[in-house]
């Protein structure tokens, strides 16, 4: 995926949140640690811009799962422990859950545990810039960029010039392409 | 990820790099205790055993809180109310307590060197939590974590251990983390109770706290024991006050941006008068609340290669898919 291919999947998957927190108030853009977390970021520039009425932008935060997940078992060592950023008031509040690859439904499956324990949250919504199928839960996001129909070994890597070598992309290894 | 080790000993054999695992991962627990719901699942279905033959309040409830917010399920078995008193051996008892399925051991014992005999003969985790006047590696590490919070590099910075370092397991740990982190570590108190060959430790030895007072950065200031009066280590309270406790006059001559710690309980007007003890420069209740996060990085970096962890390939890269 070049540059461009890149920078337009953003503008589409930007424009279809768009449409939905113009009209929203009281509201958070919550992205998991870290890929997500730095795409919440971009969103939060160019959706805080555009802050509908006037009124005041998102609140802000970034969620790290590694406490929450499912595999702790399986695990050879204890995952990282990046910590937690939510300085907001989570009651009540209409939150947009940011992440790069939509696969098992795991990942988001904790991070729902996870902002619970802040707090009841108004409603929630899930934005992935990539969904790849696979799912082992059921859990399906409200804004996809783009699908990739792949095969449970196949490997989907987003890349993002703020922590991967200064450029934006997909990286498919051993995948089908469908529509697109 | 720097760890992979299934007990926590001590600091001696760990490396810097272990040390500043441990410290980091405890810097990301420190905001689970501000959460409404002050716990996550990290170590649901696990077992903690507090096994402590010494008495101690705040270490084991500090451990308790700790498992309790990974929602680990914490027993407390103390060893004057337990078998040891009608003459079980401490392997005897260890064993006995984890056929009950445990996964991590929490030990403090009056004999250097017990929380390893335990790990040599246990299955599960072990976590020293003193022994003797060996090592108490988690108080250790939240000193240094709390003196890490006001002073990030450690690089050169002059630490004095105050008081009865010869007996003291908190000093012993205290060096050798420090030390490793690149701390300069004074030791300082009467010669009864700092003798002079600590100094092959790598340690500045003082027998006069009035002579270091203006270069150190650091105080730790270690609880003297009665005990050690009635042995004939120093004449008089008293005189230990005057001659090595932190008062008022003092903290006038020390650094401006000096720390004073105290791993507790305080004897005040011994090691501190009531002014150092509350005023500015203490960060003792700090200390406490340090201790929490540190013994949760702990619980949770040995609880992952516990007997469950380990044995299996993680299935999935961890992070980036979801």
């Amino acid at each position: 995926m070049t540059p461009d291919d890149f920078g337009s999947l953003y503008q589409r998957w930007l424009a279809g949140i768009r449409q939905t927190t113009d009209t929203l108030e009281d509201w958070a853009l919550v992205g998991i640690k870290r890929r997500g977390a730095v795409l919440a970021r971009r969103l939060l520039d160019d959706l805080g811009d555009s802050a509908g009425s006037g009124g005041p932008g998102p609140a802000y935060g970034e969620l790290d799962i590694s406490l929450y997940r499912d595999d702790y078992h399986l695990q050879t060592g204890a995952p990282a422990v990046l910590g937690t950023e939510i300085s907001f008031e989570v009651e009540g509040k209409s939150i947009v859950l940011i992440d790069d690859v939509l696969y098992t439904g795991r990942t988001i499956r904790a991070a729902l545990d996870l902002i619970l324990d802040f707090g009841r949250p108004r409603r929630i919504w899930l934005a992935v810039l990539v969904d790849r199928g696979n799912r082992e839960l059921p859990i399906e996001a409200n804004f996809t960029g783009e699908f990739f129909e792949t095969e449970r070994n196949d490997r989907v890597q987003v890349r993002l010039k703020e922590m991967d070598d200064d450029y934006d992309g997909v990286d498919l290894t051993s995948f089908v392409e469908t529509g697109a | 990820m720097n760890w992979n080790r299934k007990h926590l000993l001590g600091l001696e054999d760990l490396s810097r790099e272990e040390i500043i695992e441990l410290l980091d991962t405890a810097e990301g627990f420190r905001e689970v205790s501000t959460r409404s719901v002050k716990k996550v699942p990290a170590l649901r279905g696990r077992v903690v055993v507090n096994l402590f033959f010494e008495p101690s309040t705040r270490t084991r409830t500090s451990f308790e809180l700790a498992g309790a917010r990974l929602s680990a399920d914490v027993l407390n078995f103390s060893g004057s109310s337990s078998s040891t008193s009608k003459g079980e051996t401490l392997n005897d008892t260890a064993l006995n307590i984890e056929a009950m399925g445990v996964d991590i051991v929490v030990v403090r014992h009056s004999c250097s060197g017990a929380a390893y005999q335990l790990s040599q003969v246990l299955g599960c985790s072990v976590i020293n939590a003193g022994d003797g006047a060996h090592e108490h590696p988690t108080q250790a590490l939240l000193d240094i974590f709390t003196i890490r919070q006001h002073k990030p590099d450690l690089e050169g910075l002059k630490v004095a251990i105050v008081g009865d370092v010869s007996h003291s397991r908190v000093a012993r740990s205290n060096i050798w983390g420090l030390q490793k982190l690149g701390a300069e570590v004074y030791a300082v108190g009467p010669s009864t109770l700092v003798p002079n060959g600590l100094s092959r430790l790598g340690v500045k030895v003082s027998h006069n706290l009035d002579e270091v007072l203006e270069e150190v950065d650091v105080f730790n200031m270690l609880r003297i024991q009665k005990e050690r009066q009635e042995r004939g280590l120093f004449p008089t309270i008293r005189e230990y006050a005057k001659l090595y406790g932190l008062n008022g006059e003092r903290m006038k001559r020390v650094k401006e941006d000096a720390l004073v710690l105290h791993p507790g309980p305080i004897n005040r007007g011994v090691e501190l008068t009531p002014e150092v003890a509350d005023g500015p420069r203490s960060v003792i209740l700090d200390q406490v609340s340090n201790g929490l996060a540190v013994r949760m990085a702990a619980l949770y970096l040995v609880g992952a290669c516990g007997p469950q962890g380990g044995q299996v390939e993680s299935q999935r890269a961890s992070g980036g898919e979801s």
